[in-house]
């Protein structure tokens, strides 16, 4: 099992977006899905320390999250945020810096490959992309770090769907290609038919249902 | 040097002329600051009037002491004054009131230890003023600044905390360009300064008399310690306020 949840409460503006959520993730692709306002962007946060639950605890991989040095889990549990956001500079400098604070070494063709993006894509300036571009190449800044698992919010969100397509194509070469888990927050539920095996799904920051994707999307 | 001048309160009344002209343009031209200027005038002569005699009583005693809780005294109003300035920044008074206190006993001891100015109460405490009032206006301005960028820019914080960056590099390219707006004024009227405005010092020493030369070798003293408390105290104050947006696990605080 990947991440546990037990009884995970978070409060924010006096408002409960987390509820009392338990639940189990495992390897593979799993989808949290649930309206807007449901608690997903804020559950995926959690699971990489980007925030910290006010009550409740998170295992991953058999030990608390607290136990573990939050720098360190964000290299291996890597989040790629809903909207793009690069630092200023070129592809490739956003690759390199990533990839040192992982403290890996950077194959930028490689990288940029599995993000659907050709390699001299590195030398482009970040203030030049389209939206789905810079999508792209977070993904790549995200692989250069070699994590064992991706956190995806809402990763299609911004896109067309020519666009849409494109990304989730990338996405299903990258669970082939690599040894890696993915959790990706969606609204749309076949959008997690097309990617996950298993489904979260959240409504009003409680557990709906938890499990096999047409179970927990039935 | 040692020339001076008697000014009347006649003559200082006479000059409120210029006030009522300032108040007049307001009230013409609908800008609604006739209130501010009075208030603004009142202020001066009172705090002005008052500080006279605190100096005086000062130079009379001649003694360190006075001239360190002089001192002290204006550092704490100038961090609550920045402060003010700087209401986007969680927990500013602390770095505020550091970083001033760093920046004017560093460039005060400095120019005493170069043998610049003695340390006698007749040189420590106007040019500690000096070098408080303006570390206070650049520290406000990098602080102000420092809460606007963090506010604009959380979505990419968080996407570099979210790589693994410490809270410190995350924030370093808005400190960075907050730092730079703390300081450039100042740097930028530098360059400028004897082309296009005559700073205050040297003009009321031109004014009281003193030969030309001086007056400009004393404002040149005056504008390279003040460029140096400037960076000093715009340094300090967002090298620590930076930290107050961030909780210890390296998280951006959600703030109200």
């Amino acid at each position: 099992m990947l991440f546990e949840l037990r009884d995970v409460s978070l409060i924010r503006g006096g408002r409960p977006v987390l509820d009392s959520v338990s639940a189990e993730i495992h390897g593979g692709a799993t989808a949290i899905v649930g309206p807007s306002g449901s608690g997903k962007s804020t559950l995926l946060r959690l699971l990489n320390r980007l925030a910290d639950p006010d009550s409740g605890t998170i295992s991953y991989l058999d030990r608390p999250l607290a136990e573990y040095d939050p720098l360190a889990l964000r290299r291996q549990v890597s989040l790629v945020p809903q909207l793009p956001s690069l630092l200023e500079g070129t592809v490739e400098s956003n690759l390199v810096y990533a990839a040192r604070l992982a403290g890996k070494e950077l194959d930028a063709a490689r990288c940029l490959g599995l993000a659907g993006l050709d390699a001299g894509f590195g030398e482009r300036d970040v203030s030049k992309l389209s939206v789905g571009e810079q999508q792209r190449a977070m993904l790549a800044r995200a692989l250069s770090q070699q994590p064992q698992v991706l956190l995806l919010d809402e990763p299609t969100s911004a896109l067309d769907h020519s666009a849409r397509d494109a990304i989730e194509a990338t996405l299903a070469d990258l669970r082939r290609e690599l040894e890696i888990s993915l959790i990706l927050v969606s609204h749309d539920p076949e959008q997690a038919r097309r990617l996950a095996d298993r489904a979260l799904r959240l409504k009003s920051g409680r557990v709906a249902a938890c499990g096999p994707l047409e179970e927990a999307l039935a | 040097m040692t020339t001076s001048i008697d000014v009347s309160l006649g003559q200082v009344a006479a000059a409120l002329a210029l006030v009522a002209l300032a108040a007049a343009i307001s009230f013409w031209r609908r800008t609604d600051l006739e209130r501010d200027i009075v208030v603004a005038t009142v202020r001066s002569f009172v705090q002005l009037t008052a500080i006279g005699y605190a100096i005086k009583l000062i130079f009379e005693a001649d003694t360190i002491w006075l001239v360190v809780a002089l001192l002290s005294v204006m550092v704490l109003f100038g961090a609550l004054t920045a402060r003010s300035r700087a209401r986007k920044v969680p927990g500013a008074f602390w770095p505020l009131l550091i970083g001033l206190a760093i920046a004017a006993a560093s460039t005060l001891g400095l120019v005493v230890a170069l043998g610049i100015f003695e340390a006698t109460p007749r040189y420590l405490v106007p040019v500690g003023g000096m070098m408080i009032g303006n570390a206070m206006t650049a520290s406000a301005v990098a602080l102000n600044r420092l809460g606007d960028e963090v506010g604009d820019s959380r979505a990419r914080i968080e996407a570099t905390l979210a790589l693994g960056a410490t809270a410190r590099e995350a924030a370093a390219p808005f400190v960075r360009r907050a730092l730079r707006s703390g300081t450039i004024a100042l740097i930028d009227s530098t360059k400028t300064t004897g082309l296009i405005f005559f700073p205050g010092t040297m003009v009321g020493m031109l004014l009281a008399g003193a030969e030309p030369t001086d007056a400009v070798r004393l404002q040149l003293i005056l504008l390279y310690a003040l460029l140096g408390s400037t960076a000093i105290a715009a340094l300090v104050a967002t090298g620590l306020a930076y930290r107050n947006f961030f909780t210890p696990a390296q998280q951006l605080r959600e703030l109200d």
